[in-house]
């Protein structure tokens, strides 16, 4: 059913990464909505559910960004196409899990997608690589306003916008950064690190939000209070964090190449070995090497151009992908054996690392 | 100050206890050995003790009056025991007993953002049409035609106003 996901070639995270852009993969805002007249997705009942999603099906396919998206049933994907899903960041796990009645639908692009049913009736997320923020608030508030035009949604003065869990409520609004922090962690800084953004209401997650570890040094950051404030403050505030975290990330890398830099191009100059040579790597290897070859960008060893195989490659290693790529059912040994010669193809094309520009500034 | 201090999770003797200050406000919470292993509170990357306030300030105090939402059937030990509303109505019904719950959790208690302006209109104006029907209804029943008549030539600009905003739109 999801084969034109994968195999688009616009797809906004594996084709279309930000030139120059070091430390901030992607950024992700979603907004929590639901419909004033049916009870919240748990409390309603199954014929409810499905109603509620016909009725926002039927809006949000007139909608100019869903031009030519898809809508995709929960019930009717295979639980190998829910985690492609997931690894792309389209879908939560939470909507995996749930029953009867959810869907979401997906723009071409892939910047956009609507879960129906999910904790609450609609969760509207926008996705762009880089560092984003304010342009994606414009889009996704137009997108809210547009279906706001047709849909009556649950509001009140004092509480916002209604959802079921009152951590949502006010705004709906979750603007969470996907950040790629080998400084910080190989300078042993990132506890102190979160647990100072944590007292500024930030919280910090690893790639696959809770209770995920961050593996390949990605770590997604998310503003955690929605009421109280404006949208515009919620993501001032988490943007100027975030600018803090940027700067210590770039300070941390140049400190650790000026006292180490001979085991700091070791280090990358082996995850390269590894990777043009490799037979068997599991997933969590294969984000820890793919996220020194990053690193290689940022320091000139491998040429701008690259950075969007590296940064496709962060998803295509994913179990999920190697199994859809497989065609046929795999265990893990033999998705060690699949992602390994994915990589190995995939790194003999690259030119050999320069050792020459390391550390330059632009 | 008692000797033993209940985990506020299971009220089981609490063994951990854990401060942290957001927003300046000081948070403090006293688990005992098995609900800080669940809640992942000993795993130092992956914990928020804001996540954990979202559950655990919501047991009761003693014997709580119960509400119940006439839309969804909500009671007020439901919502203590999930944190979780069941309708945009139990808003109204359990505002007192989210307020406090919201004082923890957020920057503020009021909302500071977006006003969906069109959908409020068009809801406030379905409630004032419903009304004005009512009133027509009540009007006739009463043979008091006069107001009636009233009511119909209102009803009738309305539902004028409401298709031209439409139009607009489309």
């Amino acid at each position: 059913m999801i084969e034109s996901i994968i195999k688009s070639n616009s797809a906004e995270l594996t084709q279309n990464t930000k030139k120059g852009a070091p430390v901030v993969l992607s950024t992700r805002v979603r907004l929590a909505r639901n419909l004033a007249d049916t009870p919240f997705p748990e409390r309603a009942t199954p014929a409810q559910r499905s109603d509620i999603m016909s009725r926002c099906v039927d809006q949000i396919c007139e909608l100019k960004h869903m031009k030519n998206g898809a809508f995709f049933e929960v019930s009717e994907l295979s639980e190998l196409e829910k985690q492609v899903l997931v690894e792309r960041h389209l879908i939560s796990r939470e909507l995996c899990e749930s029953e009867q009645g959810s869907g979401v639908f997906i723009n071409k692009e892939q910047t956009c997608s609507v879960m129906i049913n999910e904790e609450d009736h609609l969760r509207i997320q926008f996705l762009k690589t880089g560092f984003n923020l304010n342009s994606i608030w414009k889009q996704i508030d137009h997108f809210d306003s547009d279906l706001e035009k047709t849909l009556d949604v649950a509001f009140s003065p004092e509480f916002g916008f209604l959802t079921a869990c009152p951590t949502n409520l006010g705004t709906g609004l979750r603007a969470s950064v996907m950040m790629h922090l080998p400084g910080l962690v190989i300078a042993e800084h990132m506890e102190r690190v979160i647990r100072a953004v944590n007292q500024l209401g930030i919280t910090v997650r690893g790639l696959f939000g809770e209770g995920s570890d961050a593996t390949g040094h990605v770590f997604q950051i998310s503003n955690q209070q929605t009421l109280g404030e404006s949208e515009g403050e919620i993501m001032n505030r988490l943007g100027n964090v975030l600018k803090t975290i940027i700067d210590h990330e770039l300070n941390a890398r140049f400190k650790y190449l000026e006292s180490n830099r001979a085991q700091m191009l070791d280090k990358i100059g082996r995850a390269f070995g590894v990777l043009q040579n490799v037979h068997v790597i599991s997933s969590n290897e294969a984000m820890n090497l793919l996220s020194l070859m990053r690193l290689a960008v940022d320091f000139k060893m491998l040429p701008e151009s690259n950075r969007s195989d590296v940064d496709r490659l962060f998803i295509e290693c994913q179990p999920g992908h190697i199994q859809y790529a497989a065609n046929v059912d795999i265990d893990p040994e033999a998705r060690d054996l699949a992602r390994a010669d994915k990589l190995r193809k995939e790194f003999s094309n690259l030119p050999p690392l320069s050792f020459d520009k390391v550390g330059e500034n632009d | 100050m008692s000797d033993h201090l209940k985990c506020s999770n299971c009220n089981k003797e609490a063994t951990v206890h854990l401060t942290q200050i957001v927003n300046n406000k000081i948070h403090k919470v006293d688990l005992c050995e098995s609900c800080a292993q669940k809640k992942g509170v000993t795993d130092p990357q992956g914990f928020s003790l804001a996540d954990l306030l979202s559950k655990t300030t919501f047991t009761p105090e003693g014997n709580e009056t119960q509400l119940t939402c006439p839309k969804c059937g909500m009671q007020t030990a439901d919502f203590r025991r999930t944190g979780r509303l069941g309708c945009a109505a139990c808003f109204e019904v359990f505002a007192d007993v989210i307020r406090p719950v919201l004082e923890d959790m957020h920057v503020g208690t009021s909302h500071q953002g977006k006003v969906p302006e069109m959908a409020l209109t068009r809801q406030n104006g379905q409630a004032q049409l419903q009304g004005l029907k009512d009133a027509l209804a009540r009007a006739i029943a009463a043979e008091a035609y006069e107001d009636a008549a009233m009511y119909r030539d209102q009803i009738k600009e309305m539902e004028q106003a409401v298709a031209e905003l439409e139009v607009s739109q489309a």
